[in-house]
């Protein structure tokens, strides 16, 4: 089978948008709403989940032949602990400020349902390649709904994009203007409402399929 | 009824079916039947249909049980700017003045919530929901004069899409639309809505008058919040001449509401009654037992139920009978935990000045798990009967 074959190409883009892990299998809701309240975090924490799920399905795909079954998913929780740490000093020496924001739920990828589904479901039955396909793109399909989340939440809950301003502070209200930020996008209750709207837009787009 | 012959047999054609005007049949038929009475009545679908009368009717009696609030609101604001810049002024101006500060509020909550259930309603294919008629009228009277108009559209088009439509329109809601407006504005907008000061002129007026740049004065919930002595007298607090949101100062007004609506059989004496004694009774307790240095535990019972929103929720929020308890034990046990818990958040949380909104919020939740239990265990009561 050649590496970028149509079966291959299918595992990449379901996740993206038909199978997406968030939008459609609705998983991994929890850090979701924790870490998007703005969108640097959201993309760090998005790339991190993309690579972790990667290199996790990769090596499970390659030891999931000599795994005993009965204690497969303390091998899964190895790996992927293993991953996290990694990923997590990684983001301590180069993005500090980041990772201080993400705080725990960095480690706490250890406990994204996204992972352990795809371990489950897909790199136990198939070859490396595939499962590296299939982790990168769930991870991305992940990542995708992040950054529209903390987008919104953003703009709306500080006026601003990757701490950039955007909304001018001439027009807030103790400037003399009109405007005030949402307060409540910087809460995840407001989190889990837009992720409800993407959610909502998602299925009426694809209604028919 | 020349006009309704007039209505009935040149105008309305033009909205049914291949009529030149059918794009707008939902509107029509909004207004039609909100003018005159109905030839149908209500489907059987939510929990507030309890009788024939169309439901529009029922709505239209709380928007008349409503109006004193409204006026003696208006007039209120007015007699705080007065008040504020040290002038005094005659009724007619002082009212005038309220007027102009409270009516775009009002315009602005109707234009936006109606705009979208006329659109659904026309998106769907059904008949236009009433429920907004009276949700629309609430949301300006509870937001302070100073909320700008925008907040106010962006809060109730939110409530009126995440609390109503998404769970199926009037009668199947599970919160009270007007208070997710106020929370919706609580928790995104905290410096507008804080309690602790209510503005009591609106900046925008100053393009009119050119007066002070917006005095704030203190409300006496959120003078007990802060610790301070609370300089409002027992008096004013019944009366209502005092700082607060717009509909909810005065008590004698909403008596006179509490009376509408008790009289036309709306809403229910069970609910309101058991609402004052639950806050009266938890004051008291606080007043016996409460901690010396708290102020607000030290505040005399009587006086919690006639400051902030608690009378204008007991009379309007906690008996939508879309969201409270639907059995007639169910009414007591929801309405004594909402004013329990209204005087709980005011004691023991000095971050929520006023515990009203959340209260009934909360007690929203529960008010199924209460008709449950109710209904179980009469259940229970009657297999009982049979066995013995």
């Amino acid at each position: 089978m050649s590496l970028f074959s149509k079966e291959n190409g299918a595992v990449f883009t379901g996740p993206l948008n038909l199978n997406n892990p968030i939008a459609v299998q609705v998983l991994g809701i929890c850090s979701a709403l924790a870490v998007t309240s703005q969108l640097k975090p959201a993309i760090v924490m998005g790339l991190s989940v993309t690579v972790i799920t990667a290199f996790s399905n990769v090596i499970i795909s390659l030891i999931r032949k000599t795994i005993p079954n009965r204690i497969r998913i303390i091998v899964q929780l190895v790996v992927v602990a293993a991953l996290v740490t990694i990923v997590s000093n990684i983001l301590k020496a180069y993005v500090y400020d980041v990772s201080v924001q993400l705080s725990v739920y960095v480690g706490l990828i250890i406990t994204n349902c996204i992972l352990m589904g795809r371990l489950e479901a897909f790199a136990l039955q198939n070859g490396p390649w595939e499962s590296f396909l299939d982790g990168i793109a769930n991870g991305l399909g992940y990542a995708i709904i992040l950054v529209i989340v903390g987008f919104v939440r953003e703009l709306l809950g500080s006026g601003t994009l990757f701490g950039l301003t955007i909304i001018p502070s001439s027009v807030l209200m103790e400037n003399g203007g009109l405007y005030l930020h949402n307060g409540m996008m910087t809460m995840p209750a407001m989190a889990l409402i837009i992720l409800a709207c993407v959610i909502w837009a998602h299925r009426s787009i694809n209604k028919e399929k | 009824m020349g006009l309704k012959k007039y209505i009935d047999e040149k105008v309305k054609p033009q909205f049914e079916g291949e009529g030149k005007f059918h794009a707008f049949r939902s509107l029509f038929d909004g207004f039609y039947t909100f003018m005159y009475v109905p030839n149908e009545t209500s489907k059987a679908q939510g929990s507030h249909i309890h009788d024939a009368i169309d439901s529009k009717r029922i709505m239209s009696f709380v928007v008349i049980a409503l109006i004193p609030c409204l006026l003696f609101g208006m007039y209120n604001v007015g007699f705080q700017h007065y008040n504020a810049i040290g002038e005094t002024a005659d009724f007619l101006a002082t009212f005038l003045y309220g007027l102009a500060a409270v009516m775009p509020k009002v315009i602005v909550s109707y234009a936006v919530g109606l705009g979208i259930e006329f659109t659904i309603a026309q998106w769907k294919g059904e008949e236009i929901q009433e429920g907004f008629l009276v949700s629309g009228m609430l949301i300006p009277l509870i937001v302070p004069i100073n909320c700008p108009l925008w907040i106010i559209a962006v809060a109730t088009a939110f409530a009126v899409i995440f609390a109503k439509e998404v769970f199926g329109g009037t009668g199947m809601n599970i919160f009270n639309v007007a208070l997710v407006t106020r929370a919706f504005l609580f928790f995104s907008y905290p410096t507008m809505m804080s309690g602790e000061k209510v503005w009591v002129n609106g900046e925008y007026l100053d393009c009119i008058n050119g007066t002070v740049d917006g005095v704030s004065a203190a409300t006496p919930l959120g003078e007990l919040a802060a610790g301070q002595p609370v300089t409002t007298d027992f008096l004013s607090t019944v009366t209502g001449l005092m700082p607060g949101s717009i509909g909810e100062t005065s008590v004698i007004a909403i008596a006179i509401g509490a009376i509408i609506l008790l009289w036309s059989g709306v809403a229910s004496w069970k609910t309101m009654l058991s609402v004052f004694v639950g806050g009266a009774v938890i004051a008291l307790l606080f007043n016996t037992f409460g901690a010396e240095d708290n102020a607000a535990a030290q505040f005399p019972w009587y006086q919690h139920l006639t400051v902030g929103g608690f009378c204008f929720g007991a009379v309007f929020m906690a008996t939508d009978p879309v969201t409270s308890a639907r059995t007639e034990t169910g009414k007591y046990i929801f309405g004594f935990l909402i004013g329990c818990v209204a005087i709980l958040v005011r004691v023991l949380n000095p971050g929520f000045p006023e515990g009203m909104m959340l209260a009934i919020l909360l007690m929203n939740c529960f008010a199924p798990l209460i008709d449950y239990c109710v209904v179980q265990s009469n259940i229970n009561k009657r297999a009982k009967r049979i066995k013995a």
